[in-house]
C-alpha cells in the first residue's frame, strides 16, 4: 500500500486518479504526477532537470 | 614556442573562490583569510510574473512564491560540500572554462505553491543576500508535493556556474 501526501493528509494511493506527464525542451527536462481525487487536484509534484546553464566570457584584451 | 594573449583560465577559476581583488569590497568578515569560510548559498522560487534576470542584484521578496511549507528566501543549497570545488580547464591556448555546480539537487519539500512560477534565484545568502544567477524553466505549481530542481552535470559544457574564454 503506497501513500501519498495530498491535501487531505495521507491516503492510499489506489484511492486516487494518477496522471503524468513530461516536458523536454533545451532548457529542461521536466516530469511531474498528479493525483486526483473526485475531480479534485489533491497532489501535484515535479522535477526539473536544468540542462541550460549560464555562462559568462572573458577577455583579455590586447595592448595595440 | 609563442605566447599567446588570453585570459589565464586559472585565474576565471580562482575568482569563484574569491582569490583576487582589484578593489574594495564590503564583505561579511571571513573567519580567517588563510582558513577562509565557506558562503551559504540559497535558491528562492519566483512567480512568472516576477522580472528577474542579469539586471538583479540579490534576493528580494518581492514576486517570490508563497505557499504552506515554503519560507520565504526559500531554501539553502546544502550538500558535503554545497558545490563541487570550482575547477577551471583549458581547451585550447586561447580559451577555457570555469566551472562550478551544486553537488546536490535543490529540493522544497511537501509545498503547496498554487500560483505559477517558472524561475529559481541562485544568492549568496553570508555575503548581503548578493545575486549569483537566474535560472528559468517551464511553469509549474505544487500541490501538496515536492519540487526538485536537478542540477545539470558538472562539466566544462554544462555546468551551472560557467566563466568561459574563448
Amino acid at each position: 500500500m503506497a501513500l501519498v501526501t495530498t491535501t487531505k493528509g495521507e491516503m492510499d494511493e489506489s484511492l486516487l486518479e494518477k496522471k503524468e506527464g513530461s516536458l523536454d525542451n533545451d532548457n529542461e527536462t521536466t516530469t511531474w504526477v498528479e493525483y486526483w481525487l473526485d475531480g479534485e487536484l489533491v497532489h501535484r509534484s515535479a522535477h526539473v532537470q536544468l540542462k541550460q546553464t549560464v555562462t559568462l566570457s572573458a577577455e583579455a584584451a590586447s595592448l595595440t | 614556442m609563442a605566447n599567446t594573449q588570453a585570459m589565464c583560465t586559472s585565474f576565471i577559476g580562482q575568482l569563484l573562490n574569491g582569490g583576487h581583488q582589484f578593489g574594495t569590497i564590503t564583505l561579511v568578515s571571513r573567519t580567517s583569510l588563510t582558513s577562509p569560510t565557506v558562503d551559504t548559498f540559497k535558491a528562492a522560487l519566483y512567480l512568472t510574473s516576477a522580472t528577474i534576470n542579469a539586471s538583479t542584484t540579490a534576493y528580494s521578496a518581492s514576486n517570490e512564491v508563497s505557499g504552506t511549507g515554503y519560507t520565504a528566501g526559500g531554501v539553502t543549497i546544502t550538500g558535503s560540500p554545497a558545490w563541487n570545488a570550482p575547477t577551471a580547464t583549458n581547451t585550447t591556448v586561447t580559451a577555457g572554462t570555469a566551472f562550478t555546480t551544486p553537488t546536490a539537487s535543490i529540493t522544497y519539500t511537501t509545498v503547496t505553491l498554487a500560483t505559477a512560477f517558472d524561475a529559481v534565484l541562485i544568492y549568496n545568502s553570508t555575503q548581503s543576500n548578493t545575486a549569483v544567477s537566474v535560472h528559468t524553466f517551464g511553469s509549474q505549481t505544487i500541490t501538496a508535493g515536492t519540487f526538485t530542481l536537478t542540477m545539470p552535470a558538472n562539466t566544462t559544457a554544462a555546468a551551472l556556474l560557467r566563466i568561459a574564454t574563448t
